[in-house]
């Protein structure tokens, strides 16, 4: 299977453990995943206001690029994968959005004259979509090393299930990553918070909002025994992970919890090596643990 | 006429009707199908930060009144959809959120610039962070 693959912003930078567990674990289940070529910032946040033009632009040109892949025999399918959340909901909502309604559609091929026009075919998926779509049976006959007794937290988050339209899952009750965690040996820890808003961009310039929020959901992590979160977006992860120590200006008593991305364990699950799981740029260090629990070997 | 207790009393007007039209264009929502179950303010996750609920700022968009604007609640919203789940009624309250944050936008001032942060601050934040930030609070 080669699909295209549109990486975004931050899997180049801050998150590139993000990047490279997806690579290797999608290789190890026969994924070929080709970087898009020429792709542009999709804009992050889809553009609400009803006559908004300009912010199409970024995402749907991403789109033309598939389309080009295809007219030049690169790829079969009209897909496009997407690992970053916040990507996926946005070129997804621009190409929902800009397809059903042609005026807007057309006023983007005005501004957008020298792209060509863009065939209105390409299908965004999530990476976790792909995965369903393999099957658990597939993911769990991938497994070398079973997750056993790690107690995993699925984090959601806000984009990968609302608005409800554009759901990944069903937003009451989700069970994509419970099923990914279960498939791969580990015991899942059921948050009630798994969907509340981790304060996300707030982040910038009400950080102590974000601090609060997140420290609410990673309280009733260690409330519940478990021994890491795993989440699927990158700004998720920089306010629940790498920001614990704006958490614990505010709240002394909180005890530090790892936050990885679900590729990361699935890549340590396929018993693939350390610069696949990328463990090392994780914000607390989940390391420690993972060899407490030998599940990696100790240093 | 004078204000009772909360301090505002209600004037309609042919601005009232502009208002909200304004805001229902921009929102693509039918804000005259809220019935006040404040449903969406019970799931918003950022209650405690903003100054009107979120239903609040709803019924001041029915009734037309630019008072929707005078509180921080459009700006603490941070577009989670947890309200779109919930509304019984099938309205986006984010959308709505939008509509008055692009009212204002347009109208006046960016509402936060990077410049108020120290480049180790700014060092320490990843660009989705950034751009979604400027995304919403810049025009």
């Amino acid at each position: 299977m080669r699909l295209p693959y549109y990486p975004g912003c931050t899997l180049k930078t801050d998150a590139q453990n993000f990047e490279t567990s997806t690579l290797e674990a999608a290789k190890t289940l026969d994924i070929e995943l080709v970087e898009l070529p020429r792709w542009n910032c999709c804009g992050t946040v889809h553009a609400l206001a009803k006559d908004d033009v300009i912010h199409y632009l970024a995402p749907i040109r991403n789109l033309i690029r598939v389309d080009e892949m295809i007219a030049n025999g690169e790829i079969e399918d009209g897909k496009l994968v997407t690992q970053c959340v916040m990507c996926w909901n946005t070129i997804k909502r621009a190409n929902t959005a800009a397809l059903e309604d042609p005026d807007k559609m057309e006023k983007i091929r005005g501004i957008m004259e020298k792209e060509p026009e863009y065939s209105g075919k390409v299908e965004v998926l999530h990476f976790l979509e792909l995965l369903k779509e393999k099957g658990w049976e597939t993911i769990t006959g991938a497994v070398k090393l079973p997750l056993e007794g790690l107690k995993v937290a699925p984090y959601y988050g806000c984009l990968l299930l609302r608005p409800r339209e554009f759901a990944l899952d069903d937003p009451d009750n989700p069970r994509i990553i419970e099923d990914l965690l279960e498939a791969l040996g580990a015991e899942v820890v059921d948050l009630a918070y798994k969907s509340k808003c981790c304060g996300a961009y707030h982040a910038v310039h009400m950080k102590e909002v974000s601090a609060e929020l997140s420290h609410k959901i990673l309280s009733q992590a260690n409330e519940m025994g478990a021994d890491m979160v795993v989440t699927a977006c990158p700004l998720c992860e920089f306010n629940l992970g790498k920001r614990q120590h704006e958490i614990k200006k505010l709240h002394p008593e909180f005890s530090s919890i790892p936050v990885v991305y679900y590729t990361q364990l699935m890549a340590l699950a396929f018993g693939l090596n350390e610069e696949a799981t990328a463990f090392e740029e994780n914000t607390p260090d989940p390391r420690p643990l993972l060899a407490e629990k030998g599940l990696i070997m100790e240093r | 006429m004078s204000p009772g207790k909360s301090g505002q009393y209600l004037t309609f007007g042919p601005e009232n009707a502009s208002f909200k039209a304004k805001i229902e264009e921009l929102s693509g929502e039918n804000i005259d199908l809220c019935m006040q179950c404040g449903g969406c303010s019970s799931g918003c996750p950022l209650t405690e930060e903003m100054e009107f609920l979120p239903s609040t700022v709803i019924r001041y968009v029915q009734l037309g009144m630019e008072e929707a604007l005078d509180s921080n609640t459009p700006w603490v919203c941070i577009t989670c959809f947890n309200c779109e789940v919930r509304c019984p009624r099938g309205i986006d309250v984010a959308n709505v959120m939008e509509a008055l944050r692009q009212v204002a936008l347009r109208a006046k001032y960016d509402r936060f610039s990077l410049d108020e942060l120290t480049s180790e601050e700014l060092m320490e934040l990843p660009q989705i962070a950034i751009i979604s930030n400027q995304r919403k609070l810049t025009g």
